[in-house]
């Protein structure tokens, strides 16, 4: 294999032999069929509707199947604001989701509170869950979202499954 | 209102003083009274439905919470203010309404959660809005918009994650937004700029 290639093809090898890392292996697959769970709490919302849509079309990328059942889904999208209140059933939520998971803080006011500056909402949903991706945006437009979960394939591919997978992963 | 039903209301309830309001008519009344008030508004002058219910925090040391109804007339379009004064500035009371009309009883609960006044033979007053163990009401005037360290509302969540509910960072104070100008100048945004979580506020220093 040569370096820094995740697989490699000699076709001099008798039966179509692609040689690759396990890593890679379960990277790919898991990064190309990512499960979302729509986590709708304000408008941010809307524009991830938007992206599921067909002139967004969310699909392209191997992710269009929103769960709306945590336990068939591997990424959860935070779209909109955390108020204290519901901060436990976001964590319940993602408690209630099978490994391997990763979570999406989409938009200011689940990335930071963003203009709510309040008694009442959460100062970031990383808070409470472990964030993988955080996107910009009051709201991101779909294609902020789209390119926020572009960067979660990448960080998928690069992450040490077949360790976790044997010790747990963190 | 016509003048005749003013003139008929006021006789029937001597107590009752018209209060200054530039939008429609509305009266002063006392917490004894104020429900029969109502009662008759509603059944003898036809202002049946209740258009909004909620309570204003004066912050004086007496007399610091008013409850106030505006009641709408579906047949002359008119609206009617009433305004209760409640007597205790700590523990303010008032007499539930939600009998009369069942729209009332999220209004108050609403009004219980966020200022503190406690509506009597209320069918389930309970918090509607903040969780139920929190322990400030957040419209009161003594309270900061920031709020106040409080233990967070879910005990798992709290255990394994260590959280707690923080005063929120209110550098360049309150977000908010424009009414005049472009578009991009009336997006919402940190009132006063000149201060950040790194600069300190000017009045301060």
């Amino acid at each position: 294999m040569a370096s820094g290639s995740e697989y490699g093809y000699n076709s001099k090898v008798e039966g179509n032999v692609v040689v690759t890392k396990l890593d890679a292996a379960i990277n790919w697959v898991r990064k190309n069929s990512v499960w979302p769970m729509p986590m709708g709490l304000a408008c941010c919302a809307i524009e991830l509707m938007a992206a599921g849509g067909s002139r967004f079309d969310i699909s392209r990328f191997g992710m269009e199947v929103m769960q709306f059942s945590p336990r068939q889904s591997d990424c959860m999208i935070v779209a909109g604001t955390v108020t204290y209140k519901m901060a436990e059933s976001v964590r319940r939520i993602y408690d209630q989701m099978a490994e391997p998971k990763w979570v999406v803080a989409m938009g200011a006011c689940a990335s930071s509170g963003g203009m709510y500056r309040s008694y009442a909402t959460l100062q970031g949903v990383d808070r409470i869950v472990p964030v993988d991706v955080y996107i910009s945006g009051c709201p991101p437009r779909p294609e902020a979202l789209l390119d926020g979960l572009m960067s979660l394939q990448k960080k998928i591919e690069r992450e040490h499954s077949t360790v976790s997978l044997i010790k747990g992963r963190s | 209102m016509l003048d005749e039903d003013k003139a008929a209301l006021t006789k029937q309830f001597p107590e009752l003083s018209v209060r200054e309001n530039c939008n429609y008519l509305a009266f002063n009344s006392s917490v004894s009274e104020f429900k029969k008030v109502l009662e008759t508004l509603k059944d003898e002058f036809g202002y049946t439905f209740l258009s909004n219910l909620t309570a204003v925090d004066w912050d004086t040391p007496e007399q610091r919470f008013s409850v106030v109804y505006v009641l709408y007339n579906m047949e002359s379009f008119e609206y009617v203010g009433v305004n209760v004064v409640c007597e205790d500035s700590e523990n303010p009371e008032i007499e539930s309404v939600a009998d009369l009309w069942p729209a009332a009883d999220w209004h108050e609960r609403e009004v219980y959660d966020l200022f503190g006044i406690k509506f009597n033979n209320h069918p389930d007053l309970k918090r509607i809005l903040m969780w139920e163990e929190y322990p400030y009401h957040p419209l009161r005037k003594d309270f900061p918009l920031a709020g106040k360290p409080t233990e967070f509302p879910s005990d798992d969540v709290r255990e394994r994650m260590g959280t707690s509910v923080k005063p929120a960072p209110m550098a360049g104070g309150p977000f908010t937004a424009g009414t005049c100008g472009s578009m991009s100048a009336r997006e919402p945004r940190a009132k006063d700029q000149s201060w950040n979580e790194k600069k300190e506020k000017p009045s301060e220093k």
